[in-house]
């Protein structure tokens, strides 16, 4: 009896020992990906020396093609051409990255050491925090090639990160449904827009415009639209430096966004309509001929082929052949630039204890070579200069010629005014969409948010 | 107890000495084997539900992004904002409404199926399945599924998939926009809630039902009496423990709702923010504005909350079928 118990007792004992063993194995360094490799991670690695064996990790947001596979091969072939130098990319889902994986990993000190920048507000925190490496002196070949765009990766006059894709908005629309609907010309004033959405109406074949104010933020970038048509350049960078936003302008802005939603003008249960997602979001809604118009983004013809590619199940469906393109109309007598641009954009940045070699990567990303593979690849438009005529998408061409024309580019608000603010900034404006709130209401959400900062 | 505690004179009738240090060994031996084996348990219990609620509590206290080392204390700000946010309103609210419609309607709505199910009848078997089936779907399928099937037409002049089914139906008047009404999408949910979990709550019953003894219902109806009168008096009573239970796991699982809802609006807070829980609340403040000290306000709210409501609920309603389980072994 006593042996079987003293064997049990030992037997208990060494479960408990393998137990607390797998526990502080789990709690130790995430062990790196690829368990055959022995190599270093970047940040134990201390010398310099190129023979030197250095893992560089590698987090982007192109979960799908084409970006996914250009990002691996560009990985790949910067292996090959650092010997020593090995490259573990991934891609994750965009917000899961943004919010969660990137913040957690720069918390946990394990964070990648190349990895996706959203820049203004977001990219403010993470320098505020000393996460990232700053950049000045060792890019200057790659900012002169890109030019005003990279502003919003840097900070003080300093750059932490640089874009290697930067669009603007506009309205996407149905030329078919235009021409049926008796509209001769693209909307280039307020008023022109106004007698579109009423033709539309007429022909009610479907929505005029498309809006998936479920999402949140495609809703509010109609605000932004209007704050950046009545806001002088002055009050529109004061508001990004010192988040003042005490212009009237703003209020303005409200005020042209209430008489816009007043003319109805958007699809049925707007509230609770998606962005990107299936053939009932509002970019499904214009892909399958159910709405005439939507204010979006750059890469809302790629989003409208994804969905058709799903919805039908065709794989090669293509983004549809009626599509066309043109900017946000101009408004007579506003203070604003009439030619400025809304927009945004993805970068890199680099951690602060990153291995040389992740900013040499970075480069080799903004290269003209790989810049211009970006472009023909169809996946947005590339920042460098060189690489500008790459760009065979008759979509993002049209997007590339009002991006060109464009005296001022201001960055996505929210974006650009950090989470906090342009959250609640986000919330505001689509609950006066709802019919909740004022053009007031708006600028006092953001400056109450300002104050939880 | 006190008729064993008078026997114990008999014991010193054995030698001493050898006794005494027997059990004091065996009694060590039996510490060491309940210690090892509790360790495991107790190690996972302490690290991943004490230790973050302790933490939390800590953070609450700061003004933080998740980013950098805590150092803006800001004492009960954080709670005082949340309090006052008419959004948290909203949400706590909303919390409450499932729960009470809940217990008002799947409840009783179960106990009427079950008992229905509970009578040999054709094909009980298959009904029981059916019925369960919505249960054992994912809930995000199940969501996903239903943000489709609820979701508004593309123009005005057609018809979604569920209120085309009404039109067919002859009750087209009926159409509502289900998930972007900010008066009509609780109702939605819950709805949504109802068919997910009768299922759960069915299975339940029934289980408590094959304990209440045949004899009763039998020895009921030699008495003449009928079988509602049955049910009423007998079945549903001897049901009491399981109906307890059930509402216990119902009342926790209201107040922790977030998956169901944060598919079904599509994004945190649906319509004008009529859709919050405080779970979807404190994952948007919290987490996605990059308030953690915020966020770790409302998960204390939200525990605070959740811990009142059990013990109340533990105190007032399980009290009695917690001491007959507990002192069952003893005596």
């Amino acid at each position: 009896m006593a042996r079987n118990r003293k064997g049990a007792v030992a037997a208990s004992m060494a479960a408990f020992a393998l137990l607390v063993a797998a526990c502080s194995g789990n709690g130790g360094t995430t062990p790196t990906t690829d368990p055959t490799t022995d190599t270093p991670t970047g940040s134990e690695t201390e010398t310099n020396e190129p023979v030197e064996p250095v893992t560089i990790r590698w987090w982007h947001n192109g979960t799908g093609e084409p970006l996914n596979g250009l990002w691996a091969d560009v990985a790949a072939e910067f292996e090959a051409n650092n010997p020593g130098v090995t490259v573990e990319v991934e891609g994750f889902q965009n917000e899961e990255l943004q919010r969660t994986l990137i913040p957690n990993a720069l918390l946990s000190g394990d964070a990648p050491d190349l990895f996706q920048a959203w820049g203004g507000g977001e990219i403010r925190d993470q320098v505020a925090a000393g996460y990232l490496k700053d950049l000045t002196g060792l890019v200057d070949e790659e900012l002169e090639a890109i030019g005003p765009k990279a502003s919003g990766w840097q900070l003080d006059g300093k750059t932490y990160a640089l874009p290697f894709t930067f669009g603007i908005s506009g309205f996407w629309y149905n030329k078919d449904l235009f021409a049926e609907a008796g509209i001769t010309a693209t909307p280039t004033t307020l008023d022109e827009l106004y007698d579109a959405i009423e033709k539309l109406k007429a022909l009610g074949s479907a929505a005029p415009i498309a809006v998936g104010a479920g999402s949140g933020w495609p809703a509010a970038h109609y605000w932004y639209h209007f704050a950046l048509k009545s806001c002088s350049v002055e009050a529109l960078t004061a508001a990004q430096a010192e988040l003042n936003f005490d212009d009237p302008c703003f209020v303005e802005a409200g005020e042209l966004l209430g008489e816009f939603i007043a003319s109805e003008p958007f699809n049925a249960g707007f509230l609770a309509t998606s962005a990107q997602e299936g053939a009932s979001s509002s970019a499904g809604l214009v892909a399958t001929g159910n709405a005439a118009m939507e204010l979006m983004g750059h890469w809302n013809a790629g989003v409208m082929g994804g969905i058709l590619r799903d919805e039908t199940g065709d794989e090669n469906a293509t983004p549809p052949e009626f599509l066309g393109w043109f900017n946000f109309p101009a408004i007579e007598g506003a203070a604003g630039d009439p030619t400025a641009a809304l927009g945004g954009g993805d970068g890199f940045a680099v951690a602060k204890d990153a291995p040389d070699a992740a900013v040499d990567l970075l480069k080799y990303i903004l290269s003209p070579e790989v810049q211009k593979r970006f472009g023909e690849s169809g996946a947005g438009i590339p920042t460098h200069a060189d690489a500008q005529d790459s760009i065979t998408d008759p979509n993002l061409n049209l997007v590339q010629e009002g991006l060109a024309s464009a005296s001022y580019i201001q960055l996505w608000l929210d974006t650009s005014y950090g989470g906090v603010v342009g959250g609640a900034m986000n919330e505001a404006i689509v609950n006066f969409f709802g019919g909740q709130g004022s053009p007031q209401g708006i600028v006092d959400a953001m400056n109450a948010a300002k104050e939880t900062l | 107890m006190t008729s064993l505690t008078q026997a114990g004179p008999t014991v010193p009738v054995g030698p001493a000495p050898t006794s005494h240090a027997k059990p004091r060994r065996r009694h060590g031996i039996k510490w060491l084997q309940i210690g090892m084996f509790s360790a495991p348990a107790l190690i996972v219990y302490v690290g991943f539900v004490f230790v973050p609620v302790a933490l939390a509590a800590y953070y609450s206290f700061f003004n933080w992004n998740g980013l950098g080392p805590l150092e803006r204390f800001i004492g009960f700000d954080n709670y005082t904002r949340a309090l006052t946010d008419p959004v948290f309103h909203t949400a706590v609210k909303n919390n409450f409404f499932v729960l009470i419609m809940s217990l008002l309607v799947q409840g009783p709505l179960a106990l009427v199926v079950a008992l229905m199910l509970n009578r040999r009848m054709r094909g009980r078997s298959v009904i029981r399945l059916l019925i369960f089936v919505p249960y054992i779907i994912s809930e995000v399928i199940a969501g996903l599924a239903f943000r489709l099937i609820l979701q508004a037409p593309p123009n005005p002049d057609t018809f979604g998939p569920f209120d085309a089914v009404l039109k067919a139906i002859g009750l087209g008047e009926l159409r509502q926009l289900w998930l972007a009404d900010p008066s009509i999408v609780m109702w939605t949910v819950f709805a949504v809630l109802t068919w997910k979990y009768l299922g759960f709550a069915i299975l339940i019953m029934l289980a408590g039902l094959q304990g209440v003894p045949e004899e009763l219902g039998e020895a009921a109806a030699i008495d003449g009496a009928s079988w509602w009168q049955t049910q009423r008096h007998i079945t549903i009573p001897l049901l009491g423990p399981t109906i307890r239970v059930w509402a216990f796991l119902s009342i926790i699982g209201s107040l922790q709702l977030f998956d169901m809802v944060a598919l079904l609006v599509n994004g945190y807070g649906g319509p004008l923010n009529s859709a919050h829980t405080m779970a979807t609340y404190m994952v948007l403040y919290g987490q996605n504005r990059q308030q953690i000290g915020f966020g770790s306000a409302v998960a204390v709210i939200l525990f605070v909350i959740s811990l009142t409501v059990a013990l109340l609920y533990q105190r007032l309603a399980l009290r009695r079928d917690l001491e007959g389980s507990l002192t069952g072994r003893e005596g």
